[in-house]
């Protein structure tokens, strides 16, 4: 039985992907034919804008975005998530993700995947890394349609953190074992939650809050 | 400047040993990236490494002999066979100290092994690098090693760094009659024929801990690597009383149960210094006017630039080591042939121990070659090697006093080091307790997943590497009563380390003796190049 785990969040750590891929491949994956045109129009009339929301704060992002999803049946987005994870996420996986996964493993570590993401979408990734638990935003369904709003909390910031800690209680851990790992500084609560942290590829500001805290820093490739 | 004939002292030129008198000149000490010019008390014994021994005149005959004439084996000729799986394991980067002028003498046996091996039919030949849990070599460092044509002939597919971390790339053999646990590289433990391209720069390396140490991994290590068996080690440099390598010695000849391995053993000289700095191997008794001007001026240079371009062009400066021997054959005759050549050029007797012993600390150590000397390679260096540096018996008197000399910086590459820098500011503040430190972290370390990353994918000594460097001072720090750092640049480092610090060697001085008492002897390990005391 383990008594720690790696956290791992997902975009820019262990996939090339942004956020915004995900949601644009289902913006555009949606509806019929003409809807289809219609929005693939004006999710790419939207993009600039998503990329400007989304360096200035994910959660108004996640919170904007995740109304596209309003009215769409769970089984349809399920379907779709198996989809773009073979055509965006696993082709965006980093060649060395899978190992420094098997890594943690094989030092006793539970595989946790953290992600401001929704989960029905990375549930296939976290399949397909052999994760063993997934801490994601879940979209709030009536009647199999989702209403575009999510169940609150929202996973991002200092959120995961809470999330983190609290599934650590929840499932015997001790959170001064645990690895986190991490590409951005919006993730610092996070990182600073576990014993363990490690920057990923890390944007400016969390590389240098990580060679400020000596936390160990991978070029994952 | 002292007058000219003032230096010129009468003292024995054969001597390596010289007692400091009224008039004897300042001594030109490392001190990191710098040096120092320090006049030292009447009475200070000065150890001179010996003067280089001279190198064999053809060092490619010498080559050719030895793999014709081996030791305990048949010819290397007659081990090679047609479609034979061939592997030539090669010492890393941390030896020799500076890396040597081109052509390295690893890539000259090379070249001749695998011409032969080509003409003997052998097409299925590897080339490992032997770096253990030590970083992976970059390219440029591969490449310069064993020269462009075989690097372009083998990189990356067919000459690559051992990796210990491969969960299929390790192969366990059966366990020593101690229990300590045999693993080797797993191509290497499949291959019909071992060749081990060993570069002997210090009596510690080559014999049965070329391949029980160099394509091991952290399972099998740990048996040797430990605070218990170094403790057990009275010195590292004389596998006689060096428990260390005695574990070494049970893995090895398991290794060689199983395993068909040729050594090729080369023994270098200690021309560490060649052109503009060859002055730095001279006793200060026989430099020239022009070798004080380069001191100087050198001193100056190194002063006024920042320390990480001193670094740099310190480590650019390659040594011309010639080679004085090469000895090939079975792992223990052929060793047993090059401790010989090794004791003949680093061997200096001297009468007693020393109640307070100096130790000049360069930039350079086995494991920050074009990186930095951080603490607890400093550290190493001290308690560890030049402690070590002797046949059983240590310089200084138990319960003496070791004066470094080191900036002491907390400086740390995070690119090679990046487990030091946790064990550094972690877990020394909690204890330096070399026991407490294995049984409550050294598991944690060595498995952590970022690590073990970094190790394998970078340029990254192994999560447990920091271990290993503060265990091997554990002897050191066993034995003497106090440690004090001379002009060491702030008071958090030397306090980590648990040592004392000044801020010149004449305080330090000072300082030890109002502990060991005003007639305290004290010596001088002039150090570098390479010099080990046997003390009688």
């Amino acid at each position: 039985m383990p008594s720690k785990a790696a956290f791992f969040d997902v975009d820019g750590t262990l996939v090339k992907t942004n956020v915004v891929h995900v949601y644009a491949y289902y913006a555009m994956n949606r509806g019929s034919v003409l809807g289809i045109a219609g929005r693939t129009l004006s999710t790419a009339l939207s993009v600039p804008l998503f990329g400007v929301m989304d360096a200035v704060d994910r959660k108004t992002f996640n919170e904007f975005f995740y109304r596209y999803y309003a009215g769409l049946s769970e089984d349809r987005l399920v379907t779709i998530a198996e989809d773009m994870f073979e055509d965006v996420l696993q082709p965006a996986l980093f060649e060395q993700t899978q190992d420094l996964i098997d890594q943690a493993r094989r030092s006793g570590c539970k595989i946790v995947l953290v992600t401001g993401a929704l989960d029905f979408t990375m549930r296939p990734l976290a399949r397909h890394l052999g994760a063993d638990d997934l801490i994601a935003n879940k979209m709030q369904f009536v009647g199999g349609k989702a209403t575009g709003k999510v169940i609150p909390p929202i996973i991002e910031g200092a959120n995961k953190a809470n999330a983190i800690r609290a599934y650590c209680t929840r499932e015997g851990l001790s959170l001064d074992k645990c690895h986190g790992y991490s590409d951005s500084a919006s993730d610092y609560a996070m990182l600073a939650v576990v014993g363990r942290p490690t920057a990923v590829n890390p944007d400016l500001r969390l590389r240098s809050i990580a060679r400020a805290y000596n936390w160990p820093i991978l070029d994952l490739k | 400047m002292r007058p000219f004939k003032t230096l010129q002292k009468l003292y024995d030129e054969e001597s390596q040993v010289v007692i400091t008198e009224k008039g004897s000149p300042p001594r030109v000490l490392f001190h990191g990236e710098n040096f120092l010019q320090e006049d030292l008390p009447v009475g200070t014994r000065v150890i001179f490494p010996r003067p280089p021994l001279a190198g064999v005149p053809n060092v490619k005959a010498a080559i050719r002999y030895a793999i014709n004439h081996p030791e305990g084996m048949e010819p290397l000729h007659a081990l090679l066979k047609p479609g034979m799986r061939l592997t030539c394991v090669i010492d890393d980067i941390s030896v020799p100290l500076p890396p040597m002028v081109t052509p390295d003498v690893r890539q000259t046996i090379l070249e001749i092994v695998l011409e032969l091996a080509a003409d003997s039919g052998v097409d299925d030949v590897h080339l490992i690098i032997a770096n253990a849990l030590h970083r992976r070599m970059t390219e440029g460092e591969m490449k310069r090693m064993v020269g462009e044509k075989i690097f372009d002939a083998y990189y990356p597919d067919r000459y690559y760094n051992h990796d210990a971390e491969d969960p299929d790339g390790m192969v366990a053999l059966e366990r020593t009659s101690h229990g300590e646990e045999v693993s080797v590289n797993r191509r290497v433990a499949e291959s019909d024929l071992i060749v081990y391209v060993n570069v002997n720069f210090v009596p510690m390396n080559g014999g049965h801990k070329s391949m029980g140490t160099g394509v091991s991994n952290y399972a099998s290590l740990r048996h040797h690597h430990n605070p218990k068996t170094i403790r057990a080690s009275d010195s590292y440099m004389e596998p006689k009383t060096s428990a260390l390598y005695k574990s070494n010695e049970r893995i090895g000849r398991n290794i060689d149960k199983h395993l068909k391995v040729f050594h090729i053993e080369t023994a270098l000289n200690n021309r560490m210094f060649g052109g503009p700095t060859d002055f730095l191997a001279k006793k200060e008794e026989d430099y020239t006017e022009a070798d004080r001007l380069k001191f100087q001026a050198m001193r100056f240079a190194l002063s006024k630039v920042p320390r990480a371009a001193a670094r740099k062009v310190l480590n650019s400066i390659p040594a011309p080591y010639d080679v004085t021997g090469v000895y090939a054959g079975a792992t223990e005759p052929t060793h047993q042939k090059t401790l010989e050549t090794s004791y003949k050029q680093y061997v200096v007797p001297v009468e007693g121990q020393s109640d307070i012993v100096i130790f000049p600390i360069p930039f350079i150590s086995p494991y920050s070659v074009n990186s930095i000397l951080n603490p607890l390679l400093v550290q190493v260096m001290g308690l560890g090697y030049f402690y070590n540096l002797n046949r059983g018996v240590p310089l200084v008197k138990k319960g003496g006093v070791l004066i470094l000399l080191h900036p002491a910086y907390d400086e740390f590459d995070p690119e090679h080091h990046p487990s030091y820098i946790e064990f550094f500011h972690r877990l020394l503040p909690e204890t330096r307790d070399s026991m407490k430190l294995e049984h409550k972290y050294e598991r944690e370390f060595a498995e952590n997943p970022s690590y073990v990353h970094l190790y394998r994918k970078g340029n990254a000594y192994h999560g447990v590497h920091p271990f290993y460097m503060w265990y091997w001072g554990e002897n050191g720090r066993q034995h003497v009563g106090k440690v004090i750092v001379a002009g060491a640049e702030n008071n958090h480092v030397p306090a980590l380390m648990g040592w004392e610090r000044t801020d010149t060697l004449t305080e330090a001085i000072e300082e030890a003796r109002g502990f060991m008492g005003r007639s305290a002897s004290i010596s001088l390990l002039r150090i570098a190049p390479t010099v080990m005391v046997d003390v009688k």
